[in-house]
């Protein structure tokens, strides 16, 4: 399965970036392979004014991802995510690899919805 | 790591001069002056500027006049009423029938929306992002202050405002703080949104005069929109003691935890001029409430869970 | 002809000072408008009756997904992440829209429909001694402030004399209301908050070309702060218009909603000399405009 992951930088020992709208990378990881298909720059997003959860939302739907993993998931990077019929695991820590590992595992849990509020509105 | 954001509704209730006592009073803390069209917290809090980063707000739209051809498009399309036609530069010795006018975007106007670049036929208007002001991280005795100038005139305040919280975080990240004290902006607009949303809990100061209920009342509203949990004091509380029973009754009725109650006391405006927080300053009536304020909001904060990992 | 009262910090008395003033200027037809529509406070003051209210929306997109083609020239255009081509479909963010029609221009196939977004409320009223208010009320939630104010702004009558009470601060809505203004008076406090305010007000007073006069409230004659407020106003260029003295049994009365003027004679005194000043300057600003 592909999955898309917050990241901090570009390789699985990466640390898993809180954020998604304004994090630094996502990484389209194939979780049967534990390859790194794609590594999505974010810089665009995190200087947004606003709207960075919408625009990381669409990038990650653009990478054909079934899921996304990060930490902190706002209400409108939901929607689109939601829209796009990708599925979100919030709330997740350390780096890339155990990430990857947890979710493999079924040790996390989708969300039902965001965890956070907006940045601003 | 715990947030906390300090606001009123209404403004000069004292939130600047409580936020500058907590901040005192809290061993380890980021403070944030989210305040930022007209800043106070550097006044009151000895500190030194150890860095300025410049602000990058919005984008603005500016006629280039040597391509435009006078079409009057940009006009029609905007709905800002930003774009206006005023007499051009005259140079010496010039035939008024040679005189032309000039189309110009007043920046103050521009809401940054791009449409007049979109319809220019000529490709006339250029489209850039603006410096808007500064960002400062400072020193403190018991932590850093990130504080911000918003230039003259400049908008996107809301936008500023995550800019400092995002900074906060980060530095209370790196040094293991735990707690981020916010001086909110007065009001219940886009900076004031920007400053309570996803903080753990807010503390309202208020006054009691009619004015200051009603605006307490509103900014409860919006707290309670955004999840947080509510703390209250009330400020120059023996100005109407009635008022202040009233304002208390609200708290009870309405899930408000009370702080506590400051009387009006010379020394905050004192301590101002000193340029001292009111508990650096001052032993008298209302440095000690403010010390009391301070005991039960940090027993609050203990119970109030992390809202953010 | 418009008086805006301002001040840059909250909670000087732009409030107490706009409200008294009108109280004053009751038989000269005047109107008041109150643009601190976050928290509005006059209308606890001046107490209208036969209160009008409605609600104002702001145009958001709806998008008609029949007519749609997904070409996703409005997710281009758009620089606020209000509308997004999606999946193959196209979300709209209603409370990201800056209003500025842009996705219903840019639409080949005419697929986009004015919606509204509710800014909150305009209210209207009449006092009992025939002063009209007019106030906006924003919605709990509602980020943008401006579009509200100015839709205040546009009950204002040019041949009245108006009154127009500001918000605090100097950002957007701040600047959305004094703008256009012909005379804006700077209601300030001998603090250093005080004052550090009222030069950034200056400032963008000066940036937006309108006039202004000073008003010290609280003032101590006394007191060293009055003093580089005094020595500022000097520098500046700026008339100082009237001084209020601190006063606790003034606070009282303001805590209750009531008015200076019917409480305090002495009070009501330094309200008439400041209208007869305001009235005066006005005057002469009139004549600078109507001169050719």
């Amino acid at each position: 399965m592909k999955v898309a992951i917050s990241s901090n930088g570009k390789t699985l020992d990466s640390e898993l970036d809180p954020r998604f709208g304004r994090a630094n990378y996502f990484l389209i990881v194939d979780t049967d392979t534990m390859e790194i298909k794609e590594v999505k720059e974010n810089i665009q997003n995190i200087n947004l004014p606003q709207g960075a959860g919408i625009q990381a939302g669409k990038t990650v739907a653009d990478c054909g991802v079934e899921a996304v993993i990060t930490g902190n998931c706002g209400p409108k990077a939901f929607n689109v995510l939601q829209a796009a019929g990708i599925k979100v695991v919030t709330g997740v820590q350390g780096s890339i690899r155990q990430a990857v590992e947890k979710f493999k595992q079924d040790a996390l849990q989708f969300s039902n919805g965001p965890n956070v509020q907006g940045h601003w509105a | 790591m715990k947030e906390l954001t300090i606001i009123s509704g209404k403004g000069g209730t004292g939130k600047t001069s409580v936020t500058a006592s907590l901040a005192t009073l809290a061993p380890s803390r980021v403070v944030i002056d989210a305040d930022v069209d007209a800043a106070n917290l550097f006044l009151t809090l000895p500190h030194e500027v150890l860095e300025t980063i410049p602000f990058e707000g919005g984008h603005k739209a500016r006629i280039d006049q040597s391509l435009c051809i006078q079409c009057g498009e940009c006009v029609d399309r905007c709905c800002f009423d930003a774009v206006t036609k005023s007499p051009g530069q005259k140079s010496p010795g010039q035939d008024a029938q040679d005189f032309v006018e000039e189309y110009l975007i007043d920046p103050v106007s521009c809401e940054g929306c791009k449409v007049c670049v979109h319809f220019c036929p000529a490709d006339a208007i250029t489209f850039e992002r603006q410096i808007c002001g500064e960002k400062y991280i400072s020193k403190t005795d018991n932590g850093p202050m990130i504080h911000a100038r918003l230039g003259i005139a400049e908008e996107n305040s809301g936008l500023l405002v995550s800019q400092l919280r995002e900074q906060a975080r980060k530095m209370a990240k790196d040094h293991d703080i735990p707690l981020i004290i916010t001086d909110g902006p007065p009001g219940i607009g886009c900076p004031v949104i920007a400053s309570v949303s996803n903080a753990d809990a807010v503390l309202i100061v208020t006054e009691p005069t009619h004015s200051g209920i009603h605006d307490m009342v509103r900014v409860k509203k919006l707290a309670d929109q955004m999840n947080a949990a509510v703390y209250l004091c009330v400020n120059k509380a023996d100005l109407n003691p009635d008022m202040t029973l009233n304002i208390k009754k609200f708290c009870s009725e309405n899930a408000i935890q009370f702080a506590g109650e400051i009387p009006f006391d010379r020394d905050v405006i004192e301590s101002m001029k000193m340029g001292q927080s009111l508990v650096q300053f001052s032993r008298g009536p209302a440095a000690l409430a403010v010390e009391k304020v301070w005991q039960n909001v940090s027993e609050y904060m203990k119970k109030t869970m992390n809202r953010l990992l | 002809m418009i008086l805006t009262v301002a001040s840059g910090k909250g909670g000087t008395g732009k409030t107490t000072v706009t409200v008294n003033l009108a109280a004053i200027a009751a038989d000269k037809g005047i109107q008041v408008f109150d643009c601190d529509v976050e928290e509005p406070n006059s209308h606890i003051f001046l107490k209208p009756e036969n209160i009008t209210s409605r609600e104002i929306g702001t145009m958001v997109p709806v998008v008609d997904k029949d007519r749609c083609s997904l070409c996703g020239e409005c997710e281009k255009i758009c620089q606020f992440s209000a509308i997004a081509l999606i999946a193959g479909r196209i979300m709209t963010f209603p409370d990201m829209c800056h209003s500025c029609q842009g996705c219903v221009m840019v639409c080949p196939e005419d697929a986009i429909i004015s919606g509204s977004r509710v800014l909150g409320t305009l209210k209207t009223g009449t006092t009992p001694g025939g002063v009209d208010l007019t106030w906006g009320e924003l919605r709990i939630g509602e980020a943008m402030s401006p579009p509200l104010i100015k839709q205040v702004k546009k009950r204002i009558d040019p041949l009245k004399l108006s009154i127009v009470d500001a918000p605090p601060g100097t950002s957007c809505p701040a600047i959305e209301t004094l703008r256009d203004s012909d005379l804006a008076l700077l209601v300030s406090e001998p603090t250093p908050f005080g004052l550090n305010d009222l030069a950034l007000t200056v400032e963008v007073l000066k940036k937006l070309n309108v006039p202004m006069g000073i008003v010290i409230n609280r003032a101590d004659t006394e007191d060293t702060q009055t003093g580089l407020l005094d020595e500022y106003a000097h520098r500046e260029g700026i008339d100082i218009m009237q001084r209020f003295p601190f006063s606790r049994e003034a606070a009282m009365i303001c805590s209750r909603g009531e008015m200076l003027v019917d409480k305090m004679p002495e009070m009501k005194a330094l309200f008439q000399e400041l209208y007869g000043k305001i009235a005066l300057k006005l005057d002469t600003i009139k004549n600078r405009e109507d001169r050719p």
